[in-house]
């Protein structure tokens, strides 16, 4: 079980820029200042609705998620303190966030899901309308049995085609939950009229 | 986040291939249409509320009686009161395998929310199964007995009345509205998640009133029962429903409201498709499931389908929006 | 007590004819599998199967039914444990110390404790339910928005010790739990709120199931991805091993925890049986209990087998405490009672204290085969233990994708919407990245799953009292509750305020994640 593409992305255990590598401290200044942002954008929204108590009716409609996103910005604005006095386990680790080659098969696995998603029903590129879970998944499966597991053709292929086949029948037929099909759709009109003629 | 503008960007592009595929498959589908694939049956409300009910019934009246040749499968769009259902359909313009359930939220919805876009006049009208029906209630220890004795009670309780109804701006928020003009009261409108919450509480004397519809709020009366909390005082109907109990009609208001119960076919849904949905649910109308589960229900309305369902919505939209104006929820 | 001791045999004479045990069975075992599914849930199989009911008689049908609901609750610890995705609400807290049984090599112990709590969960409150139904049904009723706000401060207070030491990250944690659930609408105003970018898809708000399987699904695999390669690709996802003995070992072991059994079981019972609340706060209020009443609480989230005990036997007991309002007074305690109710109305059951002398047959065959189905639920699930484990016993790099195709369709069965599955993409690598860096995740999931009953049980009390905070306490039943939720919840805020002023920077003790 090797990670086969490793050896070959110039980026394996160097996520980020150039040849530094990210330090645990670092991420935890970068998530801390991404979060801060999150809740003040959470509390912005949030005061579309009236954020103060109202006379006879209790909080307004906004004030539950404004208030709590206010207790949001504080607790990451206490994080942010304890980063720069240096308090706490993960404000003083120096370690590298990703120890060397963990970067690349975590990023790999985590580019072929969202790959995975994008191609179900497309991201809106080009009128591209996607290939469905049924056409997306077998590309899935594939990717990651044969490039990141190195398995057997064999094994690859009759995972990439059993697992979308099972999903359908327990999905589709067994549960009536009808997944996104894109651009495939028509192929499986056939396959429709043979179960309901049954 | 971009899938959502990217469906609607692919799918006016993508629907054009589509149809001509399906042509290529089935060219004789053309003229008398037949559905492919399982159909849709959208609920603008959430799974186990009254509406998901309806339709799960109206499901297994078609899975019984073997009405359509495809399975109906029903999928709950509730967010928003019914935002998210009329965006989706409207995200489906064209499409013959997606038909919905509505509610009055389908006229009040897009009126309070403009910004959804959302024109109803573009829905393919199906079938008005039924109205649902409404009427004024309250516990049975509250010893009131006719709207006399509620309109005293309340004025006496001044802003502590407190009224259960299902979410703000809904059918119970309006007839709530109603009854404070009418009778010159200052009920308070509290809203909860749905019906049978209503009706609990008001069972549980945690409220005072409701104006629930019969099916939701009937489980707490039966007369010489130990279940028997809620009692009818009136109801908003032209003739009345229960014995004894009378209309606000009778009372010397001539107000008259009822829930619409119809089945809506996406925008611009072909007019075969349309014909064969009509076909579907009229026989769906006259399966005696139907008229059973109408009369157990306290349904009224005839059915309805086609331009006299269009003018249906025409009519009851312009209703709706006098209502929400004098509500203050829209200008 | 011989009356209705005549009756209940009666109804066994019910629930034992043919079809209706074989569609006990069934329905067990497809509940059993519908509830290991992560994402789907007792909802499902229910609101899937009912139309298939009229094939059937009326009381053979609410059995199916009751089977299948009870099978998916056995289920859903089998994705707890094994995969540490918990497919539905009732099953979170028993991720927390089944899924690090699991890691330790003892996913078959904690997948026995989970069966035999279940079964002795669901024993227990099918007992209460037998005796004590409509008195009970009866305080159930008089429960108002107070109370019900009242309970979740007592299920959140229940909780206090469960985020890391980093009190920041862990306030942190619980608010963006609530936040994401406040999005979609506010019922009180009716009006959109929090629809981020105008995107429809935020409408119907975010499900506990998006933020779940996207932390727990697909944040656990990237986890196990790194764990993996740190390993050279060695490690499995679990190491799994069976045999009788250690089943039988494991069985004798949970004869100890039998006082876990019995306040899971009361707890269970009592919460599920309140309209509002069902299963899910029982399940985690058992949890925190049990983590409070024990001697060792720093072991739980490390993979204490009362950790699993006290969730299994809670959530079963809720679940047929939930049906005790849905028959007694036709109020449905969770969405999947809601369309069991349904059901009962359309195949002519009128739903009240009547029924219990209406309809003896099909009250009592009901309570009957609750027995029938915990007794097969129970067999069913040993069963299948020895398969479970095989599957773990798969190559990582063909598990990994299968549980993540699990994660994608399981993420977009419950709304129908891609939506959901790009937004649990986000939760996942967020969440994975946050647990890297020691952010507690569990928080965020229990408030994600409680918020969107707290708030609206807040406003609508604060409405109803006309602003008066003071109504909490004033009433019969929401005042001592509410009075034990603050004293719980200010107890342990004691010694992490001691420690801040002292301020020490000690090492983290328990990820609960």
């Amino acid at each position: 079980m090797g990670w086969r593409l490793a050896g070959s992305l110039a980026i394996s255990g160097r996520p980020f820029i150039g040849q530094k590598t990210m330090t645990v401290r670092t991420a935890e200044l970068l998530m801390g200042l991404v979060m801060a942002v999150l809740s003040a954008y959470f509390m912005w929204k949030s005061a579309e609705l009236p954020i103060f108590w109202v006379k006879g009716v209790g909080p307004g409609g906004g004030a539950w998620p404004f208030w709590l996103s206010a207790a949001m910005l504080a607790s990451t604005i206490w994080i942010l303190f304890k980063w720069v006095r240096r308090v706490g386990p993960v404000a003083t680790n120096e370690d590298p966030l990703f120890e060397p080659g963990m970067f690349t098969p975590v990023a790999m696995v985590a580019l072929a899901l969202t790959g995975c998603i994008a191609l179900v029903e497309g991201i809106g590129i080009g009128g591209f309308k996607g290939i469905g879970f049924y056409g997306a998944l077998p590309l899935f499966i594939f990717f990651y049995l044969k490039v990141i597991g190195s398995h057997t053709w064999v094994s690859t292929i009759t995972t990439a085609i059993v697992v979308p086949v099972l999903t359908f029948v327990f999905f589709e037929v067994l549960l009536q939950i009808s997944l996104p099909k894109g651009m495939t759709e028509p192929l499986f009109l056939p396959i429709f009229a043979f179960i309901y003629s049954l | 986040m971009l899938q959502r503008s990217g469906r609607m960007l692919g799918f006016a592009l993508g629907m054009t291939g589509a149809a001509a595929l399906v042509a290529g498959v089935s060219s004789a589908a053309m003229a008398e249409f037949q559905p492919q694939k399982p159909i849709e049956f959208v609920v603008m409300a959430g799974k186990g509320g009254g509406a998901d009910k309806a339709v799960r019934f109206l499901q297994s009246i078609m899975a019984k009686e073997n009405l359509a040749s495809v399975p109906v499968i029903p999928v709950n769009k509730g967010g928003g009161s019914g935002a998210e259902a009329l965006v989706y359909m409207k995200g489906k313009t064209g499409d013959d395998h997606t038909i919905m359930f509505t509610l009055n939220s389908f006229y009040t919805t897009p009126l309070r929310q403009p910004e959804l876009g959302v024109d109803i006049t573009t829905f393919t009208p199906v079938m008005r199964m039924a109205e649902d029906t409404f009427c004024l209630w309250v516990n049975v220890e509250s010893g009131i007995d006719n709207i006399d004795g509620f309109v005293k009670a309340a004025k006496a309780k001044g802003k502590d009345w407190i009224m259960a109804g299902t979410g703000k701006a809904s059918e119970d928020n309006l007839l709530t509205d109603y009854l404070n003009t009418a009778y010159g009261l200052e009920m308070k409108y509290v809203p909860y998640k749905g019906g049978g919450a209503v009706a609990k509480e008001l069972a549980g004397k945690n409220a005072d009133s409701t104006v629930n519809n019969p099916s939701e709020q009937e489980p707490f009366f039966k007369v010489g029962d130990a279940s028997n909390k809620t009692k009818p005082i009136a109801c908003f109907t032209p003739e009345p429903i229960y014995e004894g109990v009378p209309t606000f009609k009778d009372q010397g208001k001539d107000f008259v409201y009822f829930m619409q119960r119809s089945v809506v076919g996406a925008p611009g849904m072909s007019a075969e498709a349309a014909a064969y949905y009509q076909d579907l649910f009229t026989r769906v109308f006259n399966a005696k499931d139907w008229q059973a589960y109408r009369v157990k229900q306290k349904l009224q309305g005839d059915p309805l389908s086609g331009d006299a369902l269009m003018a249906y919505w025409k009519k009851e939209n312009e209703v709706h929006r006098g209502m929400l104006k004098e509500m203050g929820e829209i200008k | 007590m011989m009356e209705i001791i005549s009756l209940l045999g009666h109804g066994f004479v019910v629930a034992l004819q043919p079809l209706n045990l074989v569609l006990i069975i069934v329905g067990c075992a497809f509940g059993l599998f519908i509830g290991a599914m992560p994402g789907l849930g007792s909802v499902n199989g229910v609101a899937i199967l009912l139309p298939l009911t009229f094939l059937v008689p009326p009381d053979g049908a609410i059995i199916f039914l009751c089977a299948i609901y009870y099978g998916a609750m056995y289920g859903g610890a089998i994705s707890s444990i094994m995969l540490g995705i918990p497919g539905a609400s009732t099953a979170v807290a028993t991720t927390f110390d089944g899924r690090p049984l699991a890691k330790q090599g003892l996913a078959d112990k904690a997948l026995t404790a989970a069966a035999v709590a279940s079964f002795v969960g669901g024993s227990i409150s099918v007992v209460l339910f037998t005796f004590f139904a409509p008195p009970l049904a009866h305080i159930a009723l008089t429960f108002g928005s107070q109370e019900t706000f009242a309970l979740m401060l007592l299920a959140f207070a229940t909780f206090v010790g469960l985020g890391g030491d980093d009190i920041a990250k862990t306030i942190f944690s619980i608010c963006i739990g609530l936040v994401l659930a406040a999005v979609g609408l506010d019922i009180i105003t009716g009006r959109p709120r929090l629809i981020f970018g105008d995107i429809s898809g935020f409408m119907h708000g975010i499900n506990f199931l998006v933020l779940a399987i996207g932390i727990y699904g697909i944040g656990e695999m990237l986890w196990t991805v790194e764990e993996n390669a740190k390993a050279g690709g060695k490690s499995m996802l679990s190491e799994a091993v069976i045999t009788v003995d250690r089943i039988k070992n494991n069985v004798i072991e949970l004869m100890g925890t039998w006082k876990t059994m019995l306040m899971g079981s009361l707890l269970g019972y009592f919460v599920g049986i309140l309209p509002a609340a069902g299963a899910t706060p029982g399940s985690l209020m058992a949890y925190g209990f049990a983590k409070q009443m024990s001697k060792h609480p720093e072991t739980f989230g490390k993979g204490n087998i009362e950790g699993v005990v006290a969730p299994e036997t809670a959530n079963n007991a809720a679940s047929t405490g939930s049906m005790l309002p849905m028959m007694t007074l036709g109020i449905p305690g969770s969405p999947t009672t809601a369309i069991l109710l349904g059901g009962m109305v359309i195949w002519g059951l009128e739903p009240g204290p009547r029924l219990f002398t209406s309809n003896p047959d099909f009250v009592w065959g009901l309570i009957a085969s609750l027995y029938v189905a915990n007794l097969f639920a129970l067999i069913l699930n040993i069963l299948f233990i020895p398969a479970f484990i095989w599957v773990l016993k798969m190559p990582f790099t063909i598990l990994a994708p299968i549980i993540l195709t699990l994660c994608l369709v399981g993420g977009y069965a419950p709304t129908q919407d891609m939506h959901d599955v790009w937004l649990m993409l986000i939760f996942g690598l967020v969440g994975y990245l946050m647990r890297k860096l020691d952010y507690p995740v569990a928080p965020a999931v229990l408030a994600i799953v409680l918020g969107p009953l707290t708030e609206p049980a807040l406003r609508q009390s604060l409405l109803i009292s006309g602003g008066d905070p003071m109504t909490f306490f004033y009433r019969p039943y929401s005042g001592p509750i509410m009075v034990i939720a603050l004293i719980l919840l200010l107890l342990p805020a004691l010694p992490p305020l001691y420690r801040m002023v002292t301020g020490s920077g000690k090492k983290k003790a328990s990820d609960s994640a």
